[in-house]
């Protein structure tokens, strides 16, 4: 009897499409959570995103009425100020959002928002299968150890890029103003950006949880990054508004490039610019994460 | 290596947790090639730690262990391969059904769906699962879940199948029910089976052989046939209806190895009790002497362990069946 008359397998990836299968079927088989996490997203679009109606800051009704000049403006003078004023309200927009529409601006934050929140779940995922021993078997068999962790990466990622899809479907139907760099290829550069931070940040999250079986500190972690991640970053206001060191701090959070990128895929008229640097960028971050997570899984994910 | 009697050898393994707990403490055993081989001791012995070692997903912090000639840690993917495990928690995932569950082990193993769908349903057949394949592990009862951990433990054939207390809070017939499976695989498919178990009736029933371990050591090896006869065989009571002393009567009847006169009644030791018995109530009425009381006790596997550890092994086992109730309370609030 030797190990060479075993049906042993040749493949080293082995086991990795079943893990994430069977991870996503969880999601697709249960309606409930497939609901809910449809629902999340239109819930922060509609309610945020069509409350925060930044754009009718800056309509003329908002000003208090013109004092009477004396002497009166001519008739040329008055037509070119209500230009001016009617103007305005684009023109701010523009300039500060690079879009007219605000909703479209945050909507498009959204879907980095969502991603966020998605990838967050993998860490839970990791401490249930500890906490329940479903780690434990997996562990036992030939399976390499940087396979179980992809597998969590994988599925999170698939997950993002299905939900992100969503939110652009409903953002849409929502009103969302399309940009002129907007054509039918650019839906796909949205979700390969959405799948590369997917990946940076399910495999940080992944990383984190490698080696605890408490349920409090993913939880913890979660909140503690979230946050930052999302409000340190351009989701809801640009950066170049933002204080220096607050500039700082959003210019190195991968966020802020994955929106950059999915905004000017979707709806920036002014050329793609610095999308290949945004992409760059993302995918170096989801590139050095995920060799750490598996780095630290060949050491650490063990009993 | 082909010619190896020897399926399981393990040299001075020790596990030490934190630089300070020694969990194992440099055992030596080996497991021979088509034996039930069990592992018996209280909680905290260091059973699951040992078995955590051997199915390579805990590192020994000295020591060497081969699992058919392949050391566990240089070749610990080669182990896994052939190896089966039916660990002591139930490992399936609840959403999925019983079917899907053992197909997801076969491709753990990388195991061409080809192959494991047959093999998975002969091996629902074997734990009787079929009519239950396509429900969700969540509806089945803990007898089930078992008898499922054990055909996920078996999708791979393997050579050694090694089971962490396999009938941890069954009940009376379950248990049964396990023991013959158990009893069936090595009969069949001349499986060689490492198991650890606290009851020492599962220990009797089951093994070819045993190892006690306490505090991480192992205290004695033996098959529990041997183990029971070392302690000097069974023990017969008597007594008779005069108060003369028959000591020296007794001690010339064949097998008997020790007599002691104690409150009126003789303690005699035996080596085969059920055949000296009536010599010895023979010997005693040819000398006119009446029987009044006989009783005849063979030693357990408690009196062996108490022997060994200086302890009963009782006091451990309530405590753990508590720990496994709450357990399986948890279980079932989560759902």
């Amino acid at each position: 009897m030797s190990f060479e008359e075993m049906e042993v397998s040749k493949n080293r990836f082995h086991g990795l499409w079943a893990l994430t299968n069977r991870d996503l079927k969880k999601w697709y088989q249960n309606p409930i959570v497939l609901v809910i996490g449809i629902i999340q997203p239109v819930l922060w679009l509609a309610l945020l995103g069509k409350a925060m109606n930044i754009s009718a800051m800056f309509t003329s009704t908002s000003l208090p009425p013109l004092p009477t000049l004396s002497p009166p403006l001519t008739p040329s003078q008055a037509l070119t100020l209500g230009q001016y004023f009617s103007g305005m309200q684009s023109s701010i927009m523009t300039s500060t959002f690079n879009t007219s529409s605000y909703f479209s601006f945050m909507a498009m934050g959204m879907v980095a928002f969502v991603t966020v929140f998605t990838t967050a779940f993998v860490g839970m995922s990791v401490v249930w299968d500890r906490r329940l021993g479903f780690m434990n078997k997996v562990l036992s068999t030939p399976v390499s150890r940087s396979v179980i962790i992809t597998s969590k990466v994988i599925s999170a990622s698939i997950r993002s890029v299905f939900q992100a899809a969503i939110v652009t479907v409903i953002a849409y139907l929502l009103g969302l103003q399309l940009g002129e760099n907007f054509n039918f290829f650019s839906i796909f550069g949205v979700f390969a950006m959405v799948f590369l931070i997917a990946f940076g940040l399910s495999s940080m999250f992944t990383a984190i949880t490698l080696r605890t079986t408490r349920m409090e500190t993913p939880q913890a972690i979660f909140n503690l990054v979230t946050l930052p991640l999302m409000f340190a970053s351009s989701a809801y206001f640009p950066i170049k508004m933002m204080p220096q060191w607050l500039q700082a701090i959003a210019l190195v959070n991968p966020i802020s490039y994955t929106i950059d990128a999915v905004r000017r895929l979707m709806i920036f008229s002014d050329g793609y610019g610095p999308l290949p640097y945004d992409f760059l960028y993302v995918g170096s971050f989801a590139a050095i994460v995920t060799v750490i997570c598996v780095v630290l899984s060949w050491r650490y994910l063990n009993k | 290596m082909s010619e190896t009697q020897e399926v399981i050898k393990v040299e001075g393994l020790t596990k030490t947790f934190n630089h300070s707990l020694t969990a194992v403490d440099h055992i030596n055993f080996s497991v021979k090639q088509g034996e039930i081989f069990g592992f018996l001791g209280p909680n905290g012995a260091g059973k699951t730690t040992t078995i955590n070692m051997l199915i390579t997903v805990m590192k020994p912090t000295a020591g060497k262990a081969t699992i058919l000639g392949g050391d566990i840690a240089k070749r610990s993917m080669d182990v896994r391969s052939a190896i089966g495990v039916v660990p002591q928690e139930y490992t399936a995932d609840e959403d999925l059904t019983g079917y899907e569950n053992i197909l997801l082990c076969a491709d753990l193993y990388g195991i061409p769906r080809s192959i494991s769908r047959k093999r998975a349903m002969d091996l629902l057949e074997l734990v009787e699962l079929t009519g239950f394949k396509d429900k969700r592990v969540q509806t089945y009862s803990g007898g089930m879940r078992r008898r499922l951990e054990l055909a996920c433990g078996l999708i791979n054939r393997p050579k050694v199948l090694f089971l962490d207390e396999p009938t941890l809070g069954l009940d009376v017939q379950t248990r049964a029910a396990t023991w013959n499976y158990v009893k069936m695989l090595k009969k069949e498919f001349g499986m060689t089976l490492f198991l650890t178990t606290h009851y020492l009736e599962e220990a009797d029933a089951l093994c070819d052989r045993i190892a006690i371990i306490d505090h991480g050591k192992i205290i004695v090896t033996g098959s529990p046939n041997d183990l029971k006869d070392s302690l000097g065989g069974d023990i017969i009571t008597l007594a008779i209806q005069k108060d003369e002393d028959i000591t020296e009567l007794i001690k010339k009847v064949v097998h008997v190895k020790e007599v002691k006169k104690e409150n009126g009644s003789y303690m005699i030791k035996s080596s085969n009790g059920e055949l000296t018995a009536p010599l010895i109530i023979e010997a005693l009425r040819k000398n006119n002497h009446v029987v009044t009381k006989l009783s005849l006790t063979k030693p357990t596997l408690n009196e062996v362990y108490l022997q060994y550890t200086g302890r009963s092994m009782r006091d451990a086992e309530e405590s753990r069946e508590a720990i496994m109730q709450q357990r399986v309370a948890f279980r079932r609030a989560r759902q």
